[in-house]
């Protein structure tokens, strides 16, 4: 009977089924959805911190950047390279302009460095199992022709005759410049850093004997947009290095952490920065001890910046940021205000429901129904009907999770300016040309293709996927039967109360 | 049998309270054809009340056989209208979205009978009240003559001792209630129920073997 009743009454007030099947449906769909976009972003913020600081890392280590003085203007210094060129330099050509070549292999912008010693006191704290230090560079190439200033120089305070020669023999001069980041890093080390996460893609990786030696791994996407393979030489710094292998990011067909890589102590060597380090990765002995090393580690070098996994994931930026600040901002308050106006549908109309059952239910009592018989069959409906949204929303939330899937929008991530490595880099790069500016505008001189290096490198594209879980589904179920089991136990107590004397009375 | 002693009943509501039985004592033996009649308002229903052990009086004892109704736990109650007692409503109070033979069925479900005997007892309640070919219809679909047929038919399922009505055949026209009469005053004859019938119809009372008369709570036996 209770079957037969329950079928009965669901089909028979079709409306009010539905409508509750609706908003239930509706509302675990929206869960189903943000919860598995949810763990996609989550993912991919995963997936963006390990191509940066690789597998394993648990806690970088850096030193917080000093705000430049107000004097300090133009991108140089620790902002970026800086290019003098004297009167005499470059080769003169014919027309009197001169071709000028420079190269520079800087501390990135926004990385500041500490003593190569930090690592030591890293490795001596309690609770660290592996550490190695890396030194991020910016290696800046500026390949240009000048005009000749020769009468400008002469002139007094009278008329000033147009420059003339440059590539335009007008005095317009052409500026090629072309960066990309470099990093220095402990070879053979591989345990702990940015090359954890990466796969040999051709030749060898940086080994214990390359010490001292002017050889380079490549980021193989980078290597591939300049056309450098295995056995190249590249100039870093103005030094030739032989290309010994390349490397792409384990699991995402996007770029690593660095352009090149190179020997810690020949970065060292070349940035004028012997003793010096900018990125410290260290891996917790236990997972679940991370944020008391952290605090360990923050008291062994009290003015660096310590961050774990879960900081840094606060920091990546780009649309995958965004997407992760939408999803846990506006989805999950979405979701909540979605479900609470389901479940609060449901409730109201198994309360009117009841209420316009007084009579039927008032009968039920009067012909023998047990108090317990009657709230069951009430719950048992409100349950059936959050079951049969819940479903509902199950298949919806699906096609949805399947849609996003299908479309799998390409998010970019990096990591915010101030941890030290690739998100910086892409900045130094672009102050380095703001302090340009001025110039360009005088010479119109026109500037070749700018930061593509340091722009692969400072993000990382991501193809978001959202993945559905056994968990989520369990999930949706269970919110959807607790949804009708509180609109069952409120519309329950309501017929509870119902005086079999009713029966006779309430007139409909 | 029923034995009503110094039974009062009281409601109070919106801060006045209405007296609706007063002091009313009386006894109804078992196999009864009573009719209770009274203006409106007289306390006809709540009498049935509690003979149909729906409500407890305010003071005074009503008892059923060995029972005593005013002071039985709940559950007790609910048996005893389970078994026992037969209701048949003014207004049918069929449900409306259960089938004729469902809407029968569920006067046997407190008795814990299985589902096939269920089904085969309602169709054969729906039988005798001439209603054996439309156990699949939905009270809508039925006249009202039909739809108090199938609720006299659920009142009969269980093969209670006592058939309690309050205005069976109010909300029907003459013919039909003289149908509806006849089929009651049949079941009270062959089945030899304590039948009381609340009734504003002097036709219907005359059939009665005994006619009481409620006004302002007390009762009144009439010849
Ligand atoms: N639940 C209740 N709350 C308050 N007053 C009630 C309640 N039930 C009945 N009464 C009052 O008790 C009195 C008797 O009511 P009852 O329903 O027994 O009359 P009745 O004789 O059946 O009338 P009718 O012929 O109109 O059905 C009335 O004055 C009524 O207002
Ligand atoms: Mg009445």
């Amino acid at each position: 009977m209770f079957g037969t009743y329950l079928r009965r009454e669901l089909l028979g007030r079709r409306r009010q089924t539905i409508i509750i099947a609706i908003g239930m449906a509706l509302a675990i769909a929206l869960v189903i959805i943000v919860n598995s976009v949810a763990t996609g972003v989550r993912d991919a913020q995963a997936q963006v911190l390990r191509s940066v600081y690789g597998v394993g890392t648990d806690i970088t280590i850096t030193r917080p950047v000093t705000p430049p003085s107000g004097t300090d203007q133009g991108g140089q210094g620790a902002r970026g390279p800086r290019f003098d060129f004297g009167a005499g330099a470059g080769d003169a050509s014919g027309d009197g302009s001169r071709t000028v070549h420079s190269s520079r292999l800087t501390v990135g912008f926004g990385t500041q460095t500490m003593a190569a010693t930090s690592l030591t006191t890293v490795q001596k704290v309690h609770g660290v199992e592996a550490a190695s230090a890396v030194l991020s560079l910016t290696n800046t190439t500026f390949d240009g022709t000048l005009p000749s200033f020769g009468s400008r120089q002469q002139g007094g305070a009278g008329a000033t005759p147009a420059p003339s020669g440059g590539s335009d023999a007008k005095g317009g001069s052409s500026f090629d410049v072309d960066s990309f980041t470099v990093m220095g890093m402990t070879p053979g080390g591989r345990a702990v850093g940015p090359l954890s996460a990466t796969t040999l893609a051709k030749g060898r990786t940086l080994a214990a004997s390359d010490e001292g030696k002017h050889v380079a791994v490549l980021d193989s996407s980078y290597a591939k947009s300049k056309s450098i393979g295995v056995g190249d030489t590249l100039s870093i710094g103005g030094t030739d290095f032989t290309v010994v292998g390349t490397v792409s990011p384990t699991g995402s067909d996007s770029a690593t952490a660095s352009n090149v890589y190179i020997p810690l102590d020949v970065a060292q060597k070349l940035s004028s920065q012997t003793g010096k380090v900018s990125t410290i990765y260290v891996q917790a002995e236990s997972a679940s001890a991370v944020d008391s090393l952290k605090a360990s580690l923050q008291k062994a070098l009290p003015k660096a910046t310590v961050a774990t996994q879960a900081d840094l994931a606060a920091n990546v930026s780009g649309s995958l940021g965004s997407a992760g600040q939408l999803v846990s901002n506006l989805g999950t308050w979405l979701s909540v205000i979605v479900l609470a106006a389901a479940f609060l549908i449901a409730i109201l109309f198994t309360i009117s429901g009841v209420t316009r059952r007084t009579r039927e239910f008032g009968t039920l009592k009067a012909i023998g129904w047990s108090n317990r018989r009657v709230v069951g069959q009430v719950a048992g409906e409100s349950v059936l009907q959050g079951l049969v949204g819940g479903i509902a929303g199950i298949a919806i939330g699906l096609i949805g999770v399947l849609v996003v899937n299908v479309v799998s929008p390409t998010l970019t991530g990096g990591l915010s300016s101030g941890r030290g490595v690739a998100g910086s880099m892409a900045e130094g790069a672009r102050r380095t040309f703001g302090g340009g500016t001025g110039q360009t505008g005088r010479f119109g001189g026109a500037f070749g293709g700018a930061s593509s290096g340091a722009r692969s490198a400072a993000a990382t594209q991501v193809d978001l996927s959202a993945p559905v879980t056994a968990w989520v589904i369990a999930l949706a179920v269970a919110l959807a039967v607790l949804g009708g089991l509180l609109a069952g136990a409120i519309g329950g107590w309501r017929a509870s109360r119902l005086r079999p004397a009713e029966a006779l009375r309430s007139v409909q | 049998m029923y034995r009503l002693k110094n039974v009062t009943k009281r409601y109070d509501a919106k801060g006045r309270t209405v007296t609706a039985l007063n002091d009313v004592t009386l006894e109804i033996p078992d196999g009864q054809l009573v009719a209770i009649q009274g203006p409106t308002g007289g306390g006809k229903s709540t009498l049935l009340q509690m003979l149909g052990a729906l409500d407890r009086p305010t003071s005074g004892t009503v008892e059923l056989g060995d029972a005593s109704l005013g002071t039985l736990a709940d559950s007790r109650l609910t048996g005893i209208r389970g078994t026992e007692i037969g209701f048949v409503f003014q207004g049918f109070n069929l449900i409306p979205t259960l089938t004729a033979l469902e809407n029968v069925e569920t006067a046997l479900v407190p008795l814990g009978v299985s589902a096939d005997e269920r089904r085969d007892r309602a169709a054969r309640a729906l039988e005798s009240v001439g209603l054996g070919d439309r156990g699949d219809h939905r009270p809508a679909e039925l006249s009202g003559g039909q739809q108090q047929r199938v609720a006299i038919a659920r009142a009969l399922v269980k093969e209670p001792n006592v058939l309690l009505a309050d205005e069976p055949t109010g909300n029907l026209d003459e013919d039909t209630r003289d149908e509806i009469m006849d089929l009651l005053e049949g079941l009270w004859r062959d089945r030899g129920l304590t039948l009381v019938i609340v009734t504003h119809d002097s036709a219907v009372a005359r059939r009665a073997q005994r006619r009481l008369h409620i006004k302002a709570g007390k009762v009144k036996e009439l010849a």
